[in-house]
């Protein structure tokens, strides 16, 4: 069997039938384009997880008592405290910030805002035993473990925060997949139905090949290969329009949000990753959704 | 070459068999026609040959394959070893004389320079050599069919199965047809053909087998048509 004569089949057969295959090109260039965008969203909410892991602390407040009466943390009560961090195993690093530095640190952050400066006194605020941890989601067993101990205000988590921006990382992600697994059944029904209209404008050619005795495979080779070729165009249509995103949505919104280290950036390396899985996806969905409906409704 | 055992055929949607008890035996490098009345069965035992389609009971060998024990893969090693012939031609409206006769030979996978070499051939066999480059429109009803038995006998077949193929032509073209017909079965080819066609029947006294109800009612050997048909 030479491959030319199954090239020119395959593209005979996408000319007689160009709305149906412009149709599915169309629907599995959005359905995998959308699958792409939870793909980097995805990718994104770990990365972005791994960049916050580091930077999560635990923040144990000490009461305004505690911290006046004792600003250097020599008291049994604060040293204890310390003590208990330094050993518990849940604990990285711990350092120590006197009523004093948190004042100066208030007054550093506020610098530019003069109301904000005017609205606090150095007494109302509380020393702070800086947290890091091991591993940044057991934040849970230190909060429990302190809070309510003798000398301890509070103790207070960053990861409480940024378990809503996952949540919305999230939520975004499910959605565009829950989207694109409706547009990829979209696709395979498209699929499905260029197929057996493929076949039922080919039947005369189907008839004799089956009669002269060409193999099945061979009879369903050129319909698998439109199905294959038009979910391929359909996947680089799809990346290309994830680049096209990235170039002209992507880094002119986030960029500034990328820039000050809230995200990690949104580089080339997304755009290889949803590439690495959509075109094998792309050429099994089709591929597979052609096999299917030959072997299920068409008669060859 | 051919072998019908007590063959039954029956449909679903029929009450009555499309083949019932049928006993048939064809030797090889005979020429024989099947007749009888539509609905008779006469198509349905091309189906069963080609292994289109399975008997409901009895047994059927083709070129010493019992086609009961064939397996679904090995069907279109079966069909390479028969050429079919029917009375609608079944061209390709967009391929040219020689592309049709050479499509039988590329879909199974034979070189491009054997096709090249044999498909000349064959179109001279059938008498069209010269119009290797028409499209089937530009032909008369004659000549396409000599495009399709050219194309069914490509592959050098051992048995041709014709379905009514001059149905749709007049007398005078009928006659060179049979005459092609007669032409490959002399190559050693059995041909096996289902007709309505009395004329040439009765004027070419060869071997006759009617089916009437799906059941033989006559096989002889230089028969004719039939006396008040």
């Amino acid at each position: 069997m030479r491959a030319g004569f199954v090239f020119s089949e395959v593209l005979t057969g996408l000319r007689r039938n160009v709305t149906m295959t412009i149709a599915m090109i169309l629907t599995t260039a959005i359905s995998l384009g959308l699958l792409g965008f939870g793909l980097i969203v995805a990718k994104l909410t770990d990365e972005t997880r791994t960049l916050y892991g580091d930077k999560v602390q635990v923040q144990v407040y000490l009461t305004v008592d505690q911290s006046r009466s004792d600003p250097d943390c020599t008291g049994a009560v604060c040293q204890g405290l310390l003590e208990d961090l330094r050993g518990n195993p849940d604990v990285a690093s711990v350092s120590y910030e006197s009523q004093e530095a948190a004042y100066q640190r208030y007054l550093r952050t506020f610098a530019s805002q003069p109301e904000m400066i005017a609205i606090v006194r150095k007494e109302a605020l509380s020393a702070t035993f800086r947290v890091s941890l091991v591993d940044p989601q057991r934040f849970r067993v230190i909060s429990q473990d302190f809070t309510g101990k003798p000398g301890v205000l509070s103790v207070d988590d960053q990861s409480e925060v940024l378990d809503k921006v996952f949540s919305l990382l999230n939520s975004v992600r499910n959605v565009a997949i829950t989207i694109a697994l409706i547009q990829a059944f979209a696709a395979v029904l498209l699929i499905s139905n260029m197929v057996q209209v493929a076949a039922l404008s080919r039947r005369t050619e189907t008839s004799i090949m089956r009669l002269v005795g060409a193999s099945r495979w061979r009879t369903q080779l050129p319909f698998m290969i439109e199905a294959v070729f038009a979910g391929l165009v359909g996947v680089a249509l799809a990346i290309l329009g994830l680049v096209v995103a990235k170039l002209t949505f992507v880094d002119k919104i986030f960029g500034s949000i990328i820039s000050t280290g809230l995200l990690p950036p949104i580089d080339g390396t997304y755009l290889v990753f949803a590439s690495y899985w959509l075109i094998p996806i792309g050429i099994v969905l089709s591929g597979a959704a052609a096999y299917a409906t030959l072997r299920a409704y068409v008669r060859l | 070459m051919i072998h019908l055992s007590h063959v039954s055929k029956s449909y679903k949607t029929s009450t009555r068999p499309a083949l019932d008890d049928v006993t048939v035996h064809v030797e090889k490098g005979e020429f024989a026609f099947l007749i009888g009345p539509s609905g008779s069965g006469k198509s349905t035992v091309l189906r069963l040959l080609l292994r289109e389609e399975a008997p409901t009971g009895g047994r059927i060998e083709v070129a010493g394959r019992d086609l009961g024990r064939l397996r679904r893969s090995k069907v279109p090693q079966h069909r390479r070893r028969l050429g079919c012939v029917f009375q609608d031609f079944r061209l390709l409206t967009n391929k040219t004389v020689e592309q049709n006769v050479g499509f039988a030979l590329e879909v199974i996978g034979r070189p491009r320079g054997a096709i090249r070499t044999i498909v000349p051939e064959v179109l001279e066999l059938v008498g069209l050599e010269g119009k290797a480059r028409r499209l089937p429109h530009e032909l008369s009803g004659g000549e396409q069919q000599r495009v399709a038995i050219a194309r069914a006998f490509v592959n050098r077949p051992l048995l041709l199965l014709a379905d009514e193929p001059t149905g749709n032509l007049d007398p005078d073209t009928s006659a060179d047809i049979m005459l092609l017909l007669e032409r490959i079965n002399r190559t050693g080819t059995t041909v096996l053909m289902a007709t309505h066609d009395n004329t040439i029947v009765d004027s070419m006294r060869r071997r006759v087998i009617e089916l009437q109800l799906g059941r033989v009612v006559r096989d002889e050997a230089r028969g004719v048509y039939g006396v008040g048909r």
